[in-house]
């Protein structure tokens, strides 16, 4: 049967499937151009899920068996500069074999989505969830989420092309999405139809930067000191825009699809009123949720925030999150070696974050969930009482807490 | 107080050369007491065939003078600025986009530029630009000394220079130190005597700011950081430009603000009436500098030339193109033209260009093997460079290639 008789699907439809394949799915209404591929678990589950529609005549799009990581990055980069809507992705050490492509993609200003399916940086060899690997983007100029569930990763899929490809900021994209809790496990997904997809976004349009015989130009010329800083500066200017159409692309998604309605950047849960609160990203929102509703029954005033988007960092968004709060523990699923009172990348961040509130919180940073292990209840309890005396007594025993380790 | 030089030389050929005066200043200066350093322009990349690039050397009495005036990115009112080859004088184009930059542009007012030359102050005077205010020229008698990345020519140029900075220049430093350092550097006293030299027979003629070339040079505005394109895009430059009274010709785009000329030390002239039109030159030229003419001929556009020689090197047919030495021509004006305008006054002068024996020596890019050796010979012979005893200059050097010219010579005889 030829492609163009395949039959669209025209109606929401639910489909169980794992967060790989939710995005896989989010691909083929994004009608994706080129697509490259190289294995290794956890992400391998999505090129494997996009190698299945195109085989199944429901998507178009060419499928290139790169040689390595780098050669998957560097060629969705050359398709993104000639037009093509891409799609590429890795996980822990690959990730980091792309770096030399990954990293000069943002001031080169091409779009991209890459997904990044968390997990710990070998050695030791292990397939289980960091977040290290995505993080070594964080300065380079990428857009950089985290997704919670299924669901929300075929979501932010769509949002996060609207967003790298709108002219205003031309940036690639990553999503993190932590290896086994959510590229691995199928969950309930609601998939759109065509039609609302394509009300959704629109066409990728490079304009006058499309490399092509018609407009010929030159890309990524040699410069000395006297450029580079401006190109920088260039590079800042977009990704000090990306708050504002990150929030224009949510408040269209919940138009047509009637979700992702509330606050693009974190979602508090029972945060309102907290006298502490755990702040974390990704999948470990489910066992903090179950704990903090059980430390709630208990009388405890014990509330959450997940961090939606980690670059543009949500920096107003997570000081009026917080800024109610006596204590607040940052959970990091990776690890900041010798950084200030050994904590980790996310606490140094959103502790940075809270500098300038004339009443600041407590943080303390609890270093949780590595390589995979899980994030207990009795850990989230654990913290939750670490933080509920700091907020008792107003001072700290120790900024730093490893939780969930043996010893 | 404070003292500084530039050295603005050619890269890959004079490289060596540069830094060896810039160090030798700063070891002088260090004989005395002083402080200083030594430092190349980073952005230059000297690591290419005669493009133009600087080396820098700062004096001073004391670290924190020496700090006040480094602070500042590059010294701009330095007490000499030295120009190891004289075709530098008709202005430096680095290998970032700067625009022409006159020789003297880093000058201070009432500095001097130290040229090696064998022209007259008068003639360099065609080539530099005009200065808003007074400053000096100032020759060291002699051809550019020019060698390579990995290798050093060792003719003196090195410490003549830091003799007549001893000379122009004195609170940067004295003659005696320089002559110290050049024994405990080099431990070779013909060279302590060249520097001396050099120190004696130097002498300034003053330049006043209407003396000079009139020409302004080109500039390029570096735009703000939201006038450029994003994205690291650049419009191409067009394929052809549209020339009046060339139907039936051909020019190609070429960029406004990068015009690479000043890279050359030598340019093709052209014969065009014994040109076949044979198309060799147009297409082996690596920077697309030819004009295809409306007549079919091919016209070495100046503004393009980097001097390469690849055309000289490829035409088949005798004497049709022929590398000349740049100093023998103040502008880029188009030969072809000149032709169309007197094809006759046109031969006369390329008969004369093309023989002149002080236009047509190799400073680099030799035609075949012991071309130099043979220069030198006929130069010393000429009274062009200094042969004989007494005279400034490795002379033992000269007579010794000018026997191996010899021997070649007779060995090909023999042949």
């Amino acid at each position: 049967m030829s492609l163009a008789t395949q039959p669209v699907p025209t109606a929401d439809k639910e489909m169980l499937i794992s967060g790989c394949a939710a995005i896989a799915q989010a691909l083929r209404l994004a009608s994706i151009d080129v697509v490259t591929a190289y294995p290794i678990r956890p992400y391998d589950t999505v090129m494997q899920a996009v190698a299945k529609l195109i085989a199944n005549g429901e998507l178009d799009a060419e499928y290139i068996v790169a040689c390595s990581e780098h050669d998957q990055f560097e060629i969705v980069k050359h398709a993104s500069a000639v037009g093509a809507r891409v799609f590429c992705g890795s996980s822990g050490v690959g990730w980091m074999y792309a770096m030399e492509a990954i990293a000069v993609t943002p001031a080169l200003r091409l779009p991209m989505l890459a997904l990044v399916g968390n997990r710990a940086l070998d050695d030791p060899g292990a397939f289980g969830c960091e977040h290290n690997d995505a993080l070594c983007v964080r300065d380079l100029g990428w857009l950089l989420t985290w997704v919670d569930t299924a669901q929300e990763a075929l979501d932010t899929a769509l949002i996060a092309y609207r967003v790298a490809e709108d002219p205003r900021i031309f940036l690639p994209c990553a999503i993190g999405a932590d290896g086994a809790f959510l590229t691995h496990s199928e969950a309930l997904v609601k998939v759109p139809s065509q039609e609302k997809v394509d009300q959704f976004l629109p066409k990728y349009d490079r304009g006058d930067k499309l490399l092509h015989p018609d407009n010929p130009i030159t890309v990524a010329p040699q410069v000395n000191e006297d450029w580079v800083m401006e190109i920088r500066k260039q590079n800042d200017g977009a990704m000090r825009r990306a708050p504002g159409v990150i929030q224009e692309a949510y408040a269209d998604f919940h138009r047509i699809f009637g979700r992702q309605g509330g606050n693009p950047f974190v979602e508090e849960y029972m945060a309102d009123d907290a006298d502490v609160i755990l702040l974390g990203q990704g999948t470990l929102s489910m066992p903090v949720k179950v704990g903090v509703r059980k430390l709630r029954e208990q009388g405890h005033k014990v509330g959450f925030v997940r961090l939606k988007w980690f670059r543009p960092f949500p920096t107003q968004e997570v000081q009026d999150a917080l800024r109610g709060a006596k204590a607040v523990g940052v959970i990091d699923r990776d690890y900041s070696f010798g950084s200030p009172n050994y904590g980790a990348v996310l606490y140094n961040e959103v502790r940075s974050a809270l500098y300038d509130l004339p009443q600041r919180p407590h943080v303390i940073s609890f270093i949780c969930g590595l390589g995979g292990r899980e994030v207990t209840l009795d850990s989230v309890t654990e913290m939750s009482e670490i933080l509920l005396k700091a907020a008792k007594t107003g001072r700290m025993d120790q900024p730093n807490y490893w939780i969930g380790v043996r010893g | 107080m404070t003292g500084s030089v530039e050295v603005v030389y050619r890269g890959i050929f004079q490289k060596h050369l540069g830094q060896r005066i810039t160090r030798g200043i700063v070891l002088a200066a260090w004989k005395e007491g002083k402080v200083g350093v030594s430092f190349g322009r980073y952005g230059d990349s000297p690591e290419r065939n005669g493009i133009p690039a600087k080396s820098f050397a700062v004096v001073a009495d004391t670290e924190e003078e020496l700090q006040a005036y480094l602070s500042r990115y590059e010294p701009s009112n330095n007490d000499v600025t030295v120009a190891v080859d004289d075709t530098l004088c008709k202005g430096v184009e680095s290998w970032a986009w700067y625009g022409l930059q006159p020789i003297n542009k880093l000058t201070r007012a009432g500095g001097t530029v130290l040229v090696t030359s064998m022209q007259s102050p008068e003639e360099l005077l065609k080539d530099c630009h005009r200065k808003d205010a007074e400053w000096n020229v100032a020759i060291i008698k002699g051809i550019s000394s020019f060698s390579g990345l990995w290798v050093f020519k060792d003719d003196h140029t090195d410490v003549r220079v830091l003799g007549a900075i001893a000379k122009v220049a004195p609170h940067v430093v004295k003659i005696e130190s320089v002559e110290a350092v050049v024994r405990t550097e080099y431990g070779d006293e013909l060279k302590v005597a060249s520097a001396r030299k050099a120190y004696e027979r130097v002498g300034l003629r003053p330049v006043r700011p209407d003396e000079g070339n009139p020409e302004k040079p080109f500039e390029f505005q570096l735009p703000k950081w939201w006038e450029m394109k994003e994205g690291l895009v650049i419009p191409a430059i067009p394929v052809r430009q549209e020339v009046e009274g060339w139907e039936g010709g051909y020019r190609p785009g070429r960029n406004p603000t990068f015009k690479k000329f000043t890279t050359r030390t030598m340019r093709p002239v052209v014969d065009f009436e014994t040109c076949t039109k044979c198309t060799i030159c147009w297409m082996q030229c690596p920077d697309s500098c030819f004009d295809v003419t409306p007549t079919g001929h091919y016209d070495a556009n100046m503004e393009a030339c980097c001097g390469c020689g690849v055309c000289e090197a490829v035409c088949p047919v005798t004497d049709c193109i022929t590398m000349v030495n740049e100093q023998a021509f103040e502008d880029n004006a188009s030969q072809f033209e000149m032709h169309q305008k007197d094809p006759a006054t046109y031969k006369t002068w390329l008969t004369k260009m093309i023989q002149d024996k002080v236009t047509t020596y190799r400073a680099h890019g030799f035609r075949y093997r012991g071309q130099y050796e043979e220069e030198i010979a006929d130069l010393a012979t000429a009274g062009i460079v200094g042969g004989t005893a007494g005279e400034e200059g490795p002379a033992a050097a000269v007579a010794e290639a000018a026997q191996r010219a010899q021997a070649l010579r007779k060995a090909k005889v023999a042949q």
